[in-house]
């Protein structure tokens, strides 16, 4: 097991680098300079221009400016944003619980709607509910966010009216974030109503966020349980004459699971993606709109920094998914 | 027993006073479109870290009227300027207290000091608080106060003497931009003291209506009114800015009564909203012009006539409704007609294509010639769509057989290469910064500008002399017969060709009264009211 642990951790350090080279290399090919965009229509003199690259340490070679950088991120330094001047890991952790406060829902939404309909689609194969489910599932994959939540907002909240539109709780609370997580800090206040709202607020971002991973949950279920419900094994489940919940839930389902974690892991980085699109529609102070942000204020730093913190996020998860695999099926253990 | 059934009786009605006006709290909603990036306004340069700030937090020492481009006493009373132009002697104001929260009590009132500490910050390399949080001070230099300013003094508690390397009348309504606006200096030494002076810009002190409680990044800030504030307390009692970054959501927050007042609408919503009977639709023409600029180093556009004719092949009324949906006005000067010395007596190109070709032939091009028309990438306040700009003027251009070719580049990439002069046509814009007319003609077609705002690259000394000496004079009908001339100057050389004067729309709620619309783009929340 050990073995096994320092085998797939090895993987981490490549994946690593190469992220931050990436990240590097495509925010240097992006047109724009941070400066000038700084200046606007005014403009800038080209003393002071220069000036400004210097204080942003922009005016040395690409290179220089590469192994600066690996070497503050090695210190545990990703540097301090252009525009707000503040060291980019306090403002990425000041934003990130509310980014995983929305991922959490998300996920737990699209796992707790996505495998019982992956589950019973693969059961009863053919039925109008497995269409359905496929059907549903295949419009929610191809559904671009922005425009779903746009639309959940103007349906759940300006029509209807059940929903509030935006952000993480009402203006008319005022309560301290300690955490930085809504449900907690709303359920530490005293005000009532307060933990009320934010969960009314986590709804429709939640339900926008988790609709990819849980197509793509619900599809990848449904098509495990089929090759595991033909197997030999299950076939001998029912011989033996265990309930049909029995042989399901134990005996196919947990051997379907695997790739479904799989896919979940994997759905980490799709629901990362999504935040940044989630979260502008739906004015949530994450990461994924303060990245967004920072690509168009060419703030370097913020961009460097965020995507390569939740690029070693998106790594550990990968890698705790790997090492789940070695527990849930010891086979990928041995063999490996 | 009486007593004690009056003191129970007193106490309930007390405590009942009390519920009664904590529910009637007024809490005002502002779904801002960004987040701050501080709370120094010196420090940066964004109109949604000045609405958060400079009118909010902070008071100047001169302030714009409340909806109006007029400069009024602020935290001074009164000033006097030298008869050669070039000293300001500020005096005043007594009795203005500074905000008490819970990270500052202060123990006195506003004086001189803080005036030379909010100043000084900016313009002494060597002050204590001049490299924190970053020490660039863009609004201040790109004013070229740095170099305007010679010396800060004061001269006793309430007198401070400001002199400067050369006369400079738009100086005062530069003391009302948010750049200028004044902290105090003792919560700054306490913040040095306590080795934290990047909380200075983070936690802030002012005196102005609104003090702040928190700020939650990229989600809310949240003030409340200041008891205490020199013009008499805001008649709102709490303000949130609720930050809400697209325009539809901001749109649909306002209708589901999310909040109150919302900036930069859609222009596609703008037919809805006027039909909605529960918004309150404000418009105004903004303090803002866009224009054409012909990069008049260039050949053929070193000919004046050349100039004139292109200027005469535009129609600005198809641009006024294909890109403003009209949304805007047609432009006849470089400054807009909101700004004291605005020369209505100017007449504008008319939109005549026979004209034009006759005058091209009179310069050499009977046939016309090639040239291109740089589009902005971006949607700015003077110019929603410039690419559809670009294709109207294209078009028109074609029936007086100039070709011209579109080109775009990435916003920064687009400034920069305009700035160098590497455009033969280019398309841009100006918002006013702080209402003089200077601030116009000298920053976008001074000789000094050549070669960074003025991107026609234009340097006409007749033109030059006007707002040059416009510049040291202080009386203000003087000022303005320079500036009028200048605009006449100006139209007969044609440099630009001046598209549209936007219109500003500022959607409500039905239930916010005295809200005015500020001509500089600010939003400002004192003296508004909900019922």
């Amino acid at each position: 097991m050990i073995h096994f642990f320092l085998k797939r951790f090895s993987h981490v350090f490549p994946a690593f680098i190469g992220v931050t080279l990436l990240t590097f290399s495509l925010i240097h090919l992006i047109p724009g300079d941070p400066v000038e965009l700084r200046a606007g229509e005014r403009g800038i003199d080209p003393a002071r221009h220069a000036a400004m690259k210097a204080e942003m340490g922009l005016d040395k070679p690409l290179y220089v400016q590469y192994f600066r950088y690996i070497g503050g991120v090695l210190k545990g330094d990703l540097g301090k944003s252009f525009v707000t001047k503040k060291p980019i890991l306090e403002e990425f952790f000041t934003l990130f619980p509310a980014t995983l406060e929305l991922s959490i829902c998300a996920m737990i939404f699209a796992v707790l709607v996505g495998l019982p309909a992956g589950v019973i689609a693969g059961v009863k194969r053919g039925t109008v509910f497995d269409h359905t489910v496929m059907g549903a599932s295949l419009t929610g994959y191809s559904m671009p966010i922005f425009w779903w939540g746009l639309l959940m907002i103007l349906f759940f909240s300006v029509h209807l009216g059940w929903t509030p539109v935006s952000g993480r709780l009402s203006a008319l609370f005022w309560i301290d974030t300690d955490t930085g997580f809504m449900l907690i800090d709303t359920l530490r206040s005293s005000e009532p109503g307060a933990f009320k709202s934010a969960v009314s607020h986590l709804i429709l971002p939640s339900i926008v966020l988790g609709t990819i991973p849980l197509a793509v949950i619900a599809r990848m279920t449904r098509s495990s349980m089929l090759e595991v419900l033909k197997e030999d094994y299950v076939r001998t489940a029912k011989a033996k004459g265990l309930s049909s919940w029995r042989v399901i839930m134990v005996h196919a389902l947990r051997n379907a699971m695997i790739p479904v974690i799989t896919v979940i892991g994997l759905q980490t980085g799709v629901l990362m993606a999504g935040a940044i699109l989630t979260e502008t529609i739906f004015a949530w102070p994450g990461v994924g709109k303060w990245i967004l942000e920072s690509i168009n204020r060419r703030d370097y730093p913020a961009i460097q920094g965020g995507i390569l913190i939740i690029a070693t996020i998106i790594i550990f998860v990968n890698l705790g998914v790997d090492i789940l695999y070695g527990i849930i099926n010891p086979r990928i253990r041995y063999t490996s | 027993m009486k007593w004690r059934k009056f003191l129970s009786i007193a106490g309930f009605a007390a405590l009942f006073c009390m519920l009664a006006v904590s529910v009637q709290a007024k809490t005002f909603v502002y779904c801002s479109e960004g987040s701050p990036e501080g709370f120094t306004p010196a420090l940066y340069t964004s109109g949604t870290t000045f609405d958060a700030t400079a009118k909010t937090i902070y008071d100047q020492l001169a302030m714009f009227e409340r909806g109006g481009t007029k400069v009024l006493p602020g935290l001074a009373t009164s000033w006097d300027v030298s008869a050669d132009g070039k000293v300001y002697t500020f005096h005043l104001r007594k009795g203005v207290d500074f905000h008490t929260t819970k990270y500052f009590t202060p123990t006195r009132q506003f004086n001189a000091d803080d005036v030379l500490f909010s100043f000084n910050r900016q313009f002494d390399k060597n002050h204590p608080y001049h490299k924190i949080s970053g020490g660039s001070y863009e609004y201040f230099s790109g004013m070229s106060m740095g170099t305007l300013i010679k010396s800060i003094e004061k001269k006793d508690d309430y007198t401070v003497v400001f002199t400067l390397n050369k006369p400079e009348s738009p100086f005062i309504a530069n003391m009302a931009m948010a750049f200028a606006s004044i902290h105090s200096a003792e919560y700054a030494d306490n913040m040095m003291k306590a080795g934290t002076p990047e909380e200075f810009d983070q936690k802030p002190i002012g005196t102005g209506p609104f003090q702040f409680v928190s700020y939650q990044k990229d989600s809310a800030i949240r003030y409340k009114a200041f008891d205490k504030y020199w013009q008499g307390r805001a008649k709102i009692d709490k303000l949130v800015f609720s930050i809400t970054p697209d325009a539809s959501v901001r749109y649909a927050k306002l209708k589901a009564g999310e909040c109150h007042l919302m900036p930069y609408p859609n222009p596609a919503d703008i037919a809805a909203m006027k039909k909605d009977p529960n918004i309150n639709l404000m418009e105004k023409e903004g303090l803002n012009v866009g224009y054409l600029a012909f990069n008049t180093k260039k050949v053929p556009f070193t000919k004046v006539k050349v100039r004139q004719a292109l200027s005469m092949a535009i129609n600005k009324q198809a641009i006024i409704d294909a890109v403003f949906q009209g949304a805007g006005k047609i432009a006849k000067n470089p400054i807009p007609p909101t700004i004291w010395s605005y020369n209505d007596k100017v007449k504008d190109y008319p939109y005549d294509i026979a004209k034009a070709k006759k005058l091209l032939a009179e310069a050499g091009y009977p046939n016309g010639f090639e040239t291109d028309i740089w589009a902005m990438p971006v949607q700015r306040p003077y110019n929603p769509n410039a690419r559809r700009m670009a294709e109207v003027i294209q078009e028109d251009w074609s029936k007086v057989g100039v070709k011209a070719k579109i080109i775009s580049y990435e916003w920064g990439e687009y400034l920069k290469r305009s700035m160098n002069g590497e455009h033969s046509t280019v398309l841009l814009g100006w918002t006013g910064d702080n209402g003089d007319p200077d601030n116009f003609l000298a920053v976008l077609l001074g000789c000094d500008a050549v070669g960074s705002s003025n991107r026609a690259e234009w340097c006409y000394k007749p033109f030059d002399d006007l707002i040059m000496k416009a510049k040291q004079v202080s009386d203000i009908k003087e000022r303005t017969k320079l500036y009028e001339k200048a605009q006449v100057i100006f139209k007969e050389q044609a440099p630009w060709v001046t598209i549209a004067h936007s219109i500003v729309f500022e959607p409500m709620s039905k239930k916010v009264v005295g809200y005015k619309i500020d001509p500089f783009g600010q939003h400002i929340f004192y003296g508004v009211d909900l019922k």
